[in-house]
């Protein structure tokens, strides 16, 4: 599979180092994922397998013990410029307003602050929170952080998008607004997206391809199912169609077993 | 509780000190003689700034706490950011900071006095060594307990090595460094008081010291009082800069307060 993808990682092995009375501990072992150019490629797994540690190699944040990871055919070396990432905990800077934070990307690449702010205006009126951008983030319900990291990560334009569970701590109804909230953003100009969930429905009804990875220690990847439901779709209704309920279930037999060893091992 | 209540209540518990205090002396079962009378206290007090004696002394007393705190607390926030971002000084200067910092750095204060001299630069440096471990400490702390999401955040979003320190370490250490600030502003009174009180010629820890000489008990209580009042409203100026500067912060900051 050497088509030139947008994103390749290669027989990436994550060893994170022994510390005191702690062994060495292999998160992920020769991963192999190409995201080519608009795809939307979602990553499941049981819960501690190795989906966070991927994204951080392919942001460039974390240098895999072995293997390696191009952009756009580049080795890559430090930070991945050419990606934004949405983390799984909180990471707006507090101390800076909604609009202060979809600004930053801006200001640190030194674009004046008055064209900065009207296109950070622009952005927070595409998440919905015009009328927000003068408050903190603790002053924000969680959905509304959501959307300004949303939009302090999109603003940048960047051509790949790594997403950590984004909506995962949200609500049912807020979720399914916000996947098409992205589904929409999405459509507009198909960056390719590396987006991870331990939410199978939510990966089937977003993406063009699903990847399962197994329990832990060690995951790999094992399973890969491409997603051929018709686009545009809504995130709501495509559930319940015949062709969704057929792949769900498919894929959830692949995943189930991991499931339920990672649970054992959690116990043990 | 309403906050007007409240403050009703702090300033009866006070006149309610004060009273006992006056009827404990006044009945003698504590002797005037070391107790003093609130009283002659208070007329002590007044008359200090009827007649203008305090304002020079009150004023150098001042003048020292002010510079030791600011000289003290920037000093402080450099070095804690500096240690915290530079693994090797810090594994360098960790075993001289203990040490110092264990120090009992009152002592100091004769030795300031010759070296600088006996008046206000000795007791503003004595002032400094007692705020900056203060606020280096939680400086250094801070930035070590720096959100690491956040931080990965801003790099993502292609901030540089100055940035990161001008725009995540510097905001976030802006409040470790208030969190401390209360602490110092006491500190830096006892540096200015202390210094003078071991030798000066200014002050108001020099009027103290010249009460304590002829046994003047009334006075010494008098000196307190004016030092204690400052401190509060040092510290009052404290909780407003705070409350400016951490408008982002989560929370009532006004419940540290004094
Ligand atoms: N810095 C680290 N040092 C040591 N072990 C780590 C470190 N980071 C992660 N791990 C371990 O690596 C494994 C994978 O962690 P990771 O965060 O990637 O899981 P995840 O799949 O994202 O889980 P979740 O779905 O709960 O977010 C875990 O077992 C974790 O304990
Ligand atoms: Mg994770």
């Amino acid at each position: 599979m050497s088509t030139m993808g947008t994103l390749n990682l290669e027989r990436v092995t994550c060893t994170f180092p022994a510390r005191g009375a702690n062994a060495g501990y292999t998160a992920v072992a020769d991963v192999d994922l190409d995201v080519a150019e608009g795809e939307f490629v979602s990553v499941v797994g049981p819960t501690g397998c190795g989906k966070s540690t991927l994204l951080n190699v392919a942001a460039g944040l974390l240098a895999p013990t072995t293997g390696r990871v191009t952009v756009f055919g580049q080795n890559l070396q430090g930070i991945n410029t050419r990606a934004g990432y949405l983390f799984q905990s909180e990471a707006l800077m507090p101390w800076r307003t909604a609009l202060q934070n979809v600004t930053a990307g801006l200001e640190f690449r030194g674009i004046a602050a008055e064209q900065a702010r009207l296109h950070a205006t622009d952005w927070l009126r595409r998440v919905g929170l015009s009328a927000h951008g003068h408050k903190y983030p603790h002053e924000l319900s969680g959905g509304m952080r959501k959307r300004v990291a949303l939009a302090q990560t999109l603003i940048l334009d960047p051509k790949i998008l790594l997403m950590d569970e984004p909506f995962s701590a949200l609500d049912v109804q807020t979720r399914s607004l916000m996947e098409t909230e992205l589904l929409n953003l999405w459509a507009q100009d198909r960056k390719s997206v590396m987006f991870v969930t331990h939410d199978l429905e939510e990966a089937i009804s977003l993406s063009d391809r699903v990847v399962v990875m197994s329990a832990g220690p060690a995951s790999r990847l094992i399973g890969e199912f491409a997603i051929d439901l018709p686009r545009p779709r809504d995130v709501a209704e495509i559930r319940l169609t015949p062709g969704f309920v057929e792949i769900h279930k498919l894929i959830w037999t692949a995943l189930r077993d991991e499931v339920q060893k990672a649970y054992s091992l959690s116990l043990s | 509780m309403r906050r007007g209540t409240l403050v009703v209540c702090q300033i009866g518990l006070f006149v309610g000190l004060f009273v006992l205090w006056h009827v404990l002396t006044a009945t003698e079962i504590l002797p005037k003689f070391f107790f003093g009378e609130p009283l002659v206290v208070l007329m002590r007090v007044r008359d200090w700034f009827v007649s203008g004696k305090i304002y020079p002394h009150l004023g150098v007393t001042l003048i020292e706490t002010i510079l030791a705190f600011l000289i003290g607390t920037a000093l402080g926030l450099v070095f804690g950011l500096w240690l915290a971002l530079s693994d090797f000084a810090a594994k360098l200067l960790n075993p001289y900071i203990t040490a110092l910092n264990s120090m009992p750095r009152v002592i100091l204060a004769p030795i300031f006095a010759v070296w600088f001299g006996l008046d206000i630069k000795s007791k503003v440096m004595l002032g400094i060594t007692l705020v900056f471990f203060i606020v280096f400490f939680s400086v250094y702390n801070g930035v070590r307990e720096v959100s690491p999401t956040i931080l990965a955040n801003a790099r993502m979003l292609g901030a540089n090595g100055r940035q990161l320190l001008r725009h995540v370490y510097l905001p976030s250490a802006t409040a470790w460094v208030f969190s401390s600030l209360h602490a110092s502003v006491g500190m830096a009174f006892v540096g200015a008081v202390v210094g003078e009180y071991l030798g000066s010629a200014r002050g108001v820890g020099y009027l103290i010291l010249q009460a304590e000489g002829v046994f003047d008990i009334n006075t010494v209580f008098a000196g307190v009082l004016v030092l204690t009042a400052c401190a509060l409203v040092l510290d009052y100026a404290v909780t407003l800069a705070e409350r400016r500067l951490l408008r982002w912060r989560p929370g009532s900051v006004s419940s540290n307060a004094s």
